[in-house]
């Protein structure tokens, strides 16, 4: 593919309850093979899609939070988190799931793939893309 | 200019779809070119052929099949989601042993790499949902 575009994925919406977070990591997934720069943000309820020890038995419903963990492997290793998004919600970055990637320029170094920002540092990072997709 | 269109919520619950609607005749008045439309999410309950609104009221899927059959618009309704709420084509409805398909005129059914093409091969990509 001749052109390489920006493509962020606006999660605003907590995993479970709606369709709207599997939905979005399913096009995440798809669009990997598609060889674009991908970033991933959360923020609002979607901070949720995050959080460590996901347990939806009770509820029966698909836990697909593993797959996030799994994104550094399809090149999808920007994970953008908004800081007041967290801290309205009562979270820290400690209540997320470790997510890393390997950086095959190290030496297959892990690295973490969550960066946290500000609300002003998020705005610019969205302005700065080609493609917006929000779910 | 090429624009690419999402839908993201099907017809009457949210005004997502009428404002694509609107928005995509618009932009075609305009002398903008439409990459292609792309229905996900609830969005794909807008490619269904059996809805029967009353008749008082606009008929979304009507209006959407109705714009594309006039500029021959690729209106692309995401499989996965579609399967998920019941919108089959007859190819799909044969596949998983259904007795009827849906797929309204002028919709087609196809993966969710149709959306990732457009979003790389139109100018702007703008998503309508809730």
């Amino acid at each position: 593919m001749a052109q390489k575009k920006k493509f962020l994925y606006l999660n605003r919406k907590a995993p479970h309850g709606t369709i709207y977070a599997l939905e979005s990591l399913e096009v995440v997934l798809i669009g990997a093979a598609f060889e674009q720069d991908v970033s991933l943000a959360f923020l609002d309820d979607g901070v949720f899609q995050l959080m460590a020890g996901q347990d939806t038995t009770a509820a029966g419903m698909k836990n697909f939070s593993r797959t996030f963990k799994a994104l550094g492997d399809y090149d999808v290793r920007k994970f953008y988190v908004e800081r007041e998004s967290l801290a309205e919600r009562g979270l820290t970055v400690e209540d997320l799931m470790p997510i890393t990637y390997e950086d095959e320029n190290e030496d297959y170094a892990e690295k973490p793939s969550i960066h946290l920002v500000g609300r002003a540092e998020l705005a610019a990072i969205i302005a700065d893309q080609d493609v917006v997709l929000s779910f | 200019m090429q624009l690419a269109i999402v839908v993201n919520e099907g017809p009457y619950t949210h005004q997502a779809s009428d404002t694509a609607y609107h928005f995509t005749k618009a932009a075609l008045e305009k002398g903008h070119g439409i990459t292609r439309v792309f229905f996900y999410h609830d969005g794909v309950n807008n490619g269904t052929r059996l809805t029967v609104p009353p008749q008082d009221d606009r008929n979304l899927q009507k209006l959407w099949s109705e714009l594309g059959e006039k500029h021959g618009l690729d209106m692309v309704v995401c499989i996965a989601a579609a399967q998920r709420r019941g919108i089959l084509d007859a190819d799909e409805a044969r596949r998983h042993g259904k007795d009827a398909s849906n797929i309204a005129a002028g919709f087609r059914i196809s993966g969710l790499g149709q959306l990732i093409e457009a979003g790389i091969e139109a100018d702007r990509l703008v998503v309508f949902g809730d």
